[in-house]
């Protein structure tokens, strides 16, 4: 039975890229295509009328929105390389920790580098803390997942490449070696994982580019 | 095999409530902690220590905290009475609409009825278009899971009882029938369903001066 599926996502996109890297893990081959956020293709706005965002999968005509939706929607549809756990109270942590990232420290971070500079140090410090909770939720693992990355890994991806992009491109510090060694530590050992590599967008451009969508540096 | 499932909530809660539909629907006992939030217990800031928030489902001494991962939880555990499709992509379907409903409509429901006064016109705009894909989701279905409740039925149930008490205590009407009849009419079927109707706070007028007192009188000022 011939399988359609693409993908629709950004190059700078770490959700977009979340995707690439399931699918990657998964071993499923697919075509991906390379949306322009300031001019969006009529087939994104068709897929996602909604809200109109990347990433969109699209499998066998059916479209799937929300990068971790799409996640879930990955695992439960190409065996192989589990990326949730297997059992029920374990999926759960890693949902809730997914959740956290997505709703509680990708905002906070955003406000940390690009908020407004009255607000910046309190910012900073929240962003401190809820880096400190994961920092703790870590532990002695290697990777969120265990001895092999799962979901929490895959939506902690903004952490790696795109935390040191923020950081260069705003000035603001947030994720030092001394005060996050573990999450530092795993930075490096996510972004040196295959799957994760070959899927990463070149730093330079990133940190240009994002520097040119959130506005300007603290200093 | 002895199970101890606790619940940690507040009674005018839609969150913790969503948790009560799911364990009602699927007959599992439980033993309710009613929390009070100006003074949260000792034992609900062990279980979240993280956001300190209700609801929290402890079950055999684990906890879990957020509605959404609460229910897929009690649907992966207790397997009577699914509330998730069998099927993948309408799995990913429903978790998309519960999204949109936790992310999308209700921080805009709230800004139209309690957001600036000057920016309510765009608000109600806003909020409304919301409700709007939510119209055409729920299309000739008796319930968003079919012919049953299912997992979006329950997280809407901000929308099918709470939004008509947000709507009174602020003044500002969104869900009218002429508008949303699909919807409307889902809300009135929502609300008297088995499994539903038991788990709805009905002291309204308490819950409708408590979210006034909470969030104000909102922009009844305003013209709509």
């Amino acid at each position: 039975m011939a399988e359609e599926l693409s993908l629709l996502g950004m190059w700078a996109s770490p959700f977009s890229c979340r995707v690439k890297i399931a699918l990657k893990l998964k071993v499923v081959q697919y075509k991906y295509v390379e949306e322009d956020l300031f001019n969006k293709s009529p087939l994104l706005l068709k897929y996602n009328p909604i809200d109109k965002k990347v990433p969109v999968l699209v499998h066998n005509g059916n479209p799937l929105l929300e990068s971790l939706v799409i996640l879930e929607y990955i695992d439960e549809t190409w065996q192989g390389y589990p990326i949730f756990p297997k059992d029920p109270y374990e999926r759960a942590v890693a949902r809730f920790w997914a959740k956290f990232i997505d709703d509680k420290l990708l905002p906070a971070i955003r406000r940390a580098c690009w908020g407004e500079e009255k607000g910046r140090e309190k910012a900073v410090e929240e962003a401190t803390e809820l880096l400190q909770l994961l920092e703790m939720e870590l532990k002695e693992k290697r990777f969120f997942g265990g001895e092999t990355i799962g979901l929490v890994d895959i939506v902690a991806d903004t952490l790696s490449l795109w935390l040191t992009s923020f950081e260069e491109g705003s000035g603001v510090e947030l994720m030092t070696r001394e005060k996050f060694p573990k999450l530092s530590k795993w930075s490096h050992e996510f972004a040196s994982t295959s799957a994760v590599k070959e899927n990463l967008p070149p730093k330079d451009e990133l940190t240009v580019f994002l520097k040119s969508l959130f506005g300007k540096p603290a200093k | 095999m002895a199970e101890e499932v606790l619940l940690f909530g507040v009674w005018g809660s839609p969150f913790s409530r969503r948790v009560e539909m799911a364990l009602k629907l699927k007959g599992i006992q439980y033993k309710y902690f009613e929390e009070e939030l100006t003074n949260k217990s000792p034992t609900l800031l062990k279980y979240n220590p993280i956001h300190k928030k209700i609801p929290v489902l402890v079950h055999n001494g684990k906890p879990i905290a957020e509605s959404q991962v609460i229910l897929e939880y009690i649907d992966e555990t207790w397997k009577d009475c699914p509330i998730f499709p069998k099927d993948p992509y309408e799995r990913a379907n429903a978790r998309f609409w519960a999204k949109f409903i936790d992310e999308k409509c209700l921080p805009g429901i709230f800004n139209a009825c309690w957001g600036e006064e000057k920016q309510h016109q765009n608000a109600v705009k806003e909020a409304c278009e919301h409700l709007k894909h939510l119209e055409n989701e729920i299309g000739e279905k008796k319930y968003f899971g079919g012919e049953a409740i299912g997992f979006v039925d329950i997280v809407a149930n901000i929308i099918g009882y709470w939004l008509g008490l947000f709507e009174e205590a602020s003044g500002t009407k969104l869900l009218t029938r002429e508008e949303f009849p699909k919807l409307s009419n889902w809300a009135d079927v929502f609300v008297s369903s088995c499994g539903i109707k038991e788990n709805l706070p009905l002291a309204r007028d308490k819950l409708i001066a408590y979210f006034r007192s909470r969030f104000g009188t909102g922009s009844t000022d305003a013209s709509k």
